[in-house]
């Protein structure tokens, strides 16, 4: 595989990486998110083990099965579990309606684009210009989390920004030390299981994973 | 053996008027396979407009010189989209005239003419469809034309020629513009020539319905011209589409065997889309009409990123 198919090849998987994060943002159902969700941590370790090829860099190849055994695989499974038992299959609510929140999307990828521009003008990788697309799908992660009102979509909103700091650090430097992105694989499993208990607790305690009920939480005075 | 640019055009508004509703015929034929019924015969709608025409037109007392103008209006603009966009060839002399904002403007004009004469008549029906038509409309044209802008941000022009033939000596397809710019096309397309999500062409749903409630006091060769024109916007789109993703096949030269050898890759190309949109269409239940906003919001947010990634990752 010469150099500038490879990079075209990434390019594009950062082109649907970043389509999935809107999805991710405007998408209403539940299983849908979930498919979604699945469907970028494939894209991500694609690009991953791309990266990883043209880089000569074995280290990512190992971070490009962790990511297709965590994100795509189990972390989707013990969440569909959760959603099943919890019995969420209902539209989502939002905060903010979704055009507006296209719109708002559009912007952040606007911004991050303007953000990356230096240092795409320093890098010297073949990945330097899908660096605005990582920072994007940051933001678009964060945005998601902020729109949305339900407990379980915030957490696939937190784990799609993990997604995009992943595919930053690829980008930005052909990944980070092994020993870091092994630590992270374990946390976000540990996360999940935690959230996973708070869940129940959170569903047992207010009949609902509607996150404007913890206001409730305050003591009657 | 050369031949004038003339006869190329003249040879493409022919094409547009007489293979315009076999196309539709072909939608509606696939449609009926797939849903299991009796296919009515390619043909079909042909007859229906020869039928039309032999018809006499009753028109409303109250109806003014707009509701009798728009019909023609709405086919010769029709007619003049097919001399701009590149059906069998790129060489056309009209294509220097006008390129794809115009090309979207003609489409304007022709929508502005029909909510008008679906308001004329005064009739509830038809202030209805013109609204919603002109909802609709403002939604789609600004995605149409950042979808448009994104393909022509890679060819470097907006001349639709330009535009076919740069494309088709590009020697990369994977680029991420392009992609995003296809299915903004796509869902703008269905949106346009009122396909199931957005609308419902085979019903005369009275709620629902919003292209046919404008046209609905039309009779006659009135409403003749009006389907014609209609079954050539949905050709026209084809085309459009075809030309600015798909344009492998369409002569580049005044040859005469390439232009003529242009013609079958057309009609394949055409019943690939055929396909392609009897299974959007089977596949897609309408949609509720506050839905849309949300629907043609995608079409935009696709034509932006493809914009945006064409500075991003090209």
């Amino acid at each position: 595989m010469n150099m500038q198919l490879a990079s075209q090849v990434n390019s594009l998987l950062a082109a649907l990486i970043l389509l999935t994060a809107f999805g991710l943002v405007v998408q209403r159902r539940m299983n849908a998110l979930l498919h979604l969700f699945a469907w970028q941590g494939f894209f991500l370790a694609v690009s991953t083990a791309i990266v990883g090829y043209v880089g000569g860099v074995r280290d990512l190849y190992i971070s490009s099965v962790l990511t297709l055994s965590m994100k795509v695989i189990l972390l989707p499974y013990i969440l569909h579990k959760l959603i099943v038992k919890l019995r969420i299959h209902k539209e989502v609510e939002t905060v903010v309606n979704i055009p507006t929140t296209m719109l708002m999307g559009i912007v952040l990828v606007i911004f991050s684009y303007h953000l990356t521009a230096p240092i795409r003008e320093l890098s010297t990788l073949v990945t330097r210009s899908t660096l605005a697309v990582a920072l994007a799908t940051v933001m678009l992660g964060f945005l998601m989390m902020i729109t949305r009102k339900h407990a379980v979509t915030q957490i696939i909103g937190f784990l799609a920004m993990e997604n995009g700091l992943l595919f930053a650090a690829t980008s930005a430097t052909y990944g980070m030390p092994l020993v870091v992105e092994l630590g992270v694989a374990l946390d976000l499993l540990i996360a999940a299981f935690i959230f996973g208990m708070f869940f129940f607790h959170i569903s047992t305690t207010f009949d609902s994973l509607d996150v404007d009920q913890m206001a409730r939480l305050k003591e009657e005075d | 053996m050369i031949i004038h640019p003339l006869f190329i055009e003249i040879a493409q508004v022919g094409i547009l008027l007489f293979v315009a509703p076999a196309f539709a015929g072909w939608v509606k034929m696939v449609k009926c396979w797939f849903q299991g019924r009796t296919a009515p015969s390619l043909f079909q709608p042909y007859r229906d407009i020869r039928k039309l025409f032999a018809k006499d037109v009753t028109l409303a007392e109250n109806a003014s010189w707009i509701f009798r103008f728009t019909p023609y209006l709405v086919f010769g603009v029709s007619v003049m989209a097919g001399g701009i966009i590149p059906i069998l060839s790129t060489d056309l002399p009209l294509s220097a005239t006008a390129d794809v904002i115009a090309l979207v403007a003609l489409f304007a004009i022709a929508r502005f003419f029909t909510a008008l004469a679906g308001m004329d008549i005064g009739t509830a029906f038809g202030g209805m469809g013109s609204s919603r038509e002109m909802t609709i409309a403002s939604l789609a044209e600004p995605a149409m034309l950042m979808a448009v802008f994104a393909v022509s941000l890679v060819s470097k022009s907006t001349s639709l020629s330009q535009m076919a033939f740069v494309i088709s000596q590009g020697h990369s397809m994977l680029r991420p513009s392009l992609v995003f710019a296809l299915i903004a096309f796509i869902l703008i397309a269905l949106a346009e020539t009122g396909r199931v999500p957005v609308d419902n062409p085979a019903t005369h749903l009275e709620l629902t319905m919003i292209h046919e409630a404008m046209i609905l006091e039309y009779s006659g060769r009135h409403l003749a011209l009006i389907e014609w024109a209609s079954m050539m916007k949905l050709f026209l789109f084809t085309v459009l589409g075809i030309a600015s993703f798909f344009p492998w096949g369409i002569a580049q030269s005044d040859d005469l065997l390439s232009v003529f050898l242009s013609f079958p890759v057309l009609l394949f190309k055409l019943g690939i889309v055929g396909l392609g949109l009897v299974l959007i269409e089977t596949g897609l239940a309408k949609m509720r009409i506050f839905r849309i906003t949300e629907f043609l919001g995608s079409a935009f947010l696709f034509a932006t990123l493809g914009m945006l990634s064409y500075f991003m990752l090209e």
